[in-house]
């Protein structure tokens, strides 16, 4: 057994296991903590491959932000624990015999054809997986890339938007009323006649 | 001597997971999204170790572009929970039945 196998093994053998905690956690912070293990161990296996950009990737995009994301959403709101657990004891039947009947169907498809592809020069590592990357991206891929901009643009607005409320208590400044506003909204001029001719 | 096949039933084994967690957890919306967060893994892991194997980078842009479309939907799908949960008091998956479908 090599050093790359028993690497393997023990990565994926954490990493099947913080899966499985995540899908029967009682508490939704517990599953969150444990797709976080999932995320770290599969970044190593990930670096394994040589993917040492994607693997870094990973662990800063999805557990430096998705997952405090997951998290902060949790535990803002106030969720009944009990109620979302109604029904899991139920359904855990089925959800076992059709994930065994899937793991069994995509094995025996990845097995069935012996799959040995004999990786020869490996002309990307003299260069480094990220210069490889980066150079692909931004020529062939320039488009695509472009596109995957604008997507992230349209997530943030949407998330804002989306996320909005006007309070109608809290007393704020709208700028654009302030700079708007002329003379003749704040001060009204009266004639009256003077005073002093009256009297005297 | 490690093989293509580790990686692709290691990522169907995942995948199978995340669908189990699918129908036990029918009731939790975050936990919903988080095993499509768990689906996408898997799928990644299969692009990277075929892009290892054919020794093609094409496989791991493929998984920057998924990465990225992912973490949109994650922060729209929390933003669209965190409004339901606002309107609704509730994020219970039986009580969306605005629209009686």
């Amino acid at each position: 057994m090599s050093f790359e196998l028993i690497i393997f093994y023990f990565f994926s053998a954490i990493m099947v296991a913080a899966a499985l905690r995540m899908i029967t956690a009682k508490n939704p912070v517990y599953s969150i903590l444990s797709l976080v293990l999932v995320f770290f161990t599969s970044s190593a296996i990930w670096l394994l491959l040589e993917a040492e950009f994607l693997a870094i990737t990973l662990v800063l995009v999805y557990v430096g932000a998705v997952m405090v994301l997951f998290l902060f959403v949790v535990m803002m709101l106030n969720i009944n624990i009990a109620q979302m657990r109604e029904g899991f004891v139920r359904f855990m039947p089925v959800a076992i015999v059709v994930s065994l009947i899937m793991i069994a169907e995509l094995v025996l498809v990845v097995v069935s054809k012996e799959l040995s592809f004999e990786r020869e020069s490996n002309f990307v590592s003299e260069m480094g997986n990220t210069h490889a990357l980066g150079q692909i991206l931004y020529t062939d891929y320039l488009l695509p890339f472009e596109t995957a901009a604008v997507i992230l643009l349209v997530a943030i607005v949407a998330a804002i938007v989306l996320t909005l409320r006007h309070r109608v208590q809290t007393q704020s400044q709208n700028p654009a009323e302030q700079v708007k506003v002329k003379a003749k909204d704040r001060m009204r001029i009266v004639s009256l006649p003077s005073e002093d001719e009256k009297k005297y | 001597m490690i093989t293509i096949t580790h990686f692709l039933v290691l990522g169907a084994i995942l995948f199978s997971l995340a669908v189990a967690g699918i129908f036990m957890n029918r009731k939790n919306l975050i936990v919903l999204l988080m095993s499509i967060e768990l689906m996408l893994l898997a799928v990644n892991m299969n692009f990277i170790a075929f892009s290892y194997y054919l020794n093609d980078l094409a496989g791991q842009v493929f998984v920057f572009f998924i990465l990225t479309v992912a973490a949109a939907e994650a922060a729209i799908g929390l933003a669209i929970l965190v409004v339901v949960f606002r309107n609704r008091g509730t994020i219970n998956v039986q009580d969306l039945d605005e629209m009686k479908g």
